[in-house]
């Protein structure tokens, strides 16, 4: 799919250039993204080097698995019927942990372990489960604490406050998961039904 | 002063004195976290080299000024800055392709304006929906993922319509 949207726009912009004589400009885009993307990588490498750094701490600290134990009641609040001491459980509260964390290198195998318990446990073949659906779709919107990339590429561009915009991030976050977490729901009762 | 300044350094301070006080290696265990991160911003390059191309080429060209013209009738009826919506489409496909085009916004309408921080906030509070859902499913080679797409989707909407909101609400216009 990536495929299609890259030549697509690559496509569309060298029509849309070449007919509003703007050929010299699209000539140039190619010549100098390259550059563009490098300076990119190079103007958020040192925050997410910190990042990196300071969360290694948390992570190897023990303060993700503190958290971990902390939001257990209100993962069997969305995740309901888990067995608390499940492995799939355990699996499920380290991945959203990690996701708070902005942890993502931790995050993604963690989860795919959490979908594996799951799909052990409830042995539903090649069909989603509800819970797998959940978890699925909880990885799908960014529930990360500190947004830092973004923070620090708003420095990089003269924000004088960059995490002036953390109240939002959170209330985006928490609201847009609820509304998923909701639909999934919704859906799966519809599913249901159906049948 | 802000209170949101106050955030990240109490919360590395808080980290390295917990750190300390389980008796972890502090200096050794953040260089290694910052190895880590090094690398990852190394491995996303191609990709956003590839990406950057295309967005590149598509500011170049005008045809993206012309698409954010073309919607402003209707995001102007919501509310949301015409300027984020092609951002608000490249992230459940692509991270590195929804970086290009923040970088881009943030250059053109600076950081702290209006159209900067609606597309901060939805940067910030969404993913790449369609690589996380064939990364989960595909790993346990489940071939029905049912509802989770569309129920992420509206997540992913739901985000793009509230972050122009939450902006206003927050810090003003």
């Amino acid at each position: 799919m990536i495929d299609f949207i890259l030549a697509g726009i690559i496509a569309i912009s060298c029509i849309y250039g070449f007919i509003n004589g703007g050929a010299d400009a699209v000539s140039n885009a190619v010549l100098t993204s390259g550059q563009t993307a490098v300076t990119l990588t190079l103007s958020i490498l040192g925050a997410m080097a910190t990042w990196g750094g300071v969360m290694k701490l948390a992570e190897k600290s023990g303060l993700t698995d503190r958290i971990a134990r902390l939001i257990s009641p209100v993962i069997s609040l969305i995740f309901r019927g888990l067995d608390r001491n499940s492995r799939a459980f355990k699996a499920i509260a380290m991945n959203i942990t990690a996701n708070l964390f902005g942890l993502g290198n931790a995050a993604t195998p963690l989860g795919i372990e959490a979908m594996k318990e799951l799909k052990a446990e409830e042995n539903c073949g090649e069909v989603a489960s509800r819970n797998m659906v959940l978890l699925t779709v909880i990885n799908t919107s960014s529930i990360e604490l500190i947004p830092s990339t973004v923070a620090a590429l708003r420095l990089t561009y003269g924000s004088k406050s960059p995490m002036d915009i953390l109240p939002c991030v959170m209330m985006v976050s928490v609201l847009s998961l609820t509304a998923a977490v909701v639909c999934a729901y919704v859906f799966d009762g519809v599913g249901r039904r159906k049948k | 002063m802000r209170i949101t300044s106050l955030v990240v350094p109490v919360f590395v301070l808080g980290v390295i004195l917990y750190s300390l006080h389980n008796k972890v290696g502090v200096f050794d265990t953040f260089i290694e976290g910052a190895k880590e991160n090094i690398a990852v911003c190394f491995d996303i390059l191609p990709s956003l080299v590839a990406l950057m191309l295309a967005v590149e080429m598509f500011k170049a060209s005008g045809a993206l000024s012309a698409l954010t013209e073309l919607i402003k009738p209707i995001t102007s009826i919501i509310g949301i800055p015409s300027e984020c919506v092609p951002l608000a489409l490249m992230r459940p496909v692509s991270g590195s392709g929804a970086l290009s085009m923040l970088d881009s916004i943030l250059s053109e309408y600076g950081a702290d304006s209006f159209i900067g921080r609606v597309a901060s906030v939805l940067m910030g509070s969404t993913e790449t929906t369609l690589y996380t859902v064939a990364v989960y499913f595909g790993a346990v080679k489940i071939k029905k993922t049912r509802h989770a797409l569309p129920s992420a989707l509206v997540g992913d909407f739901m985000a793009f319509l509230l972050s122009a909101l939450a902006v206003r609400l927050f810090l003003g216009e």
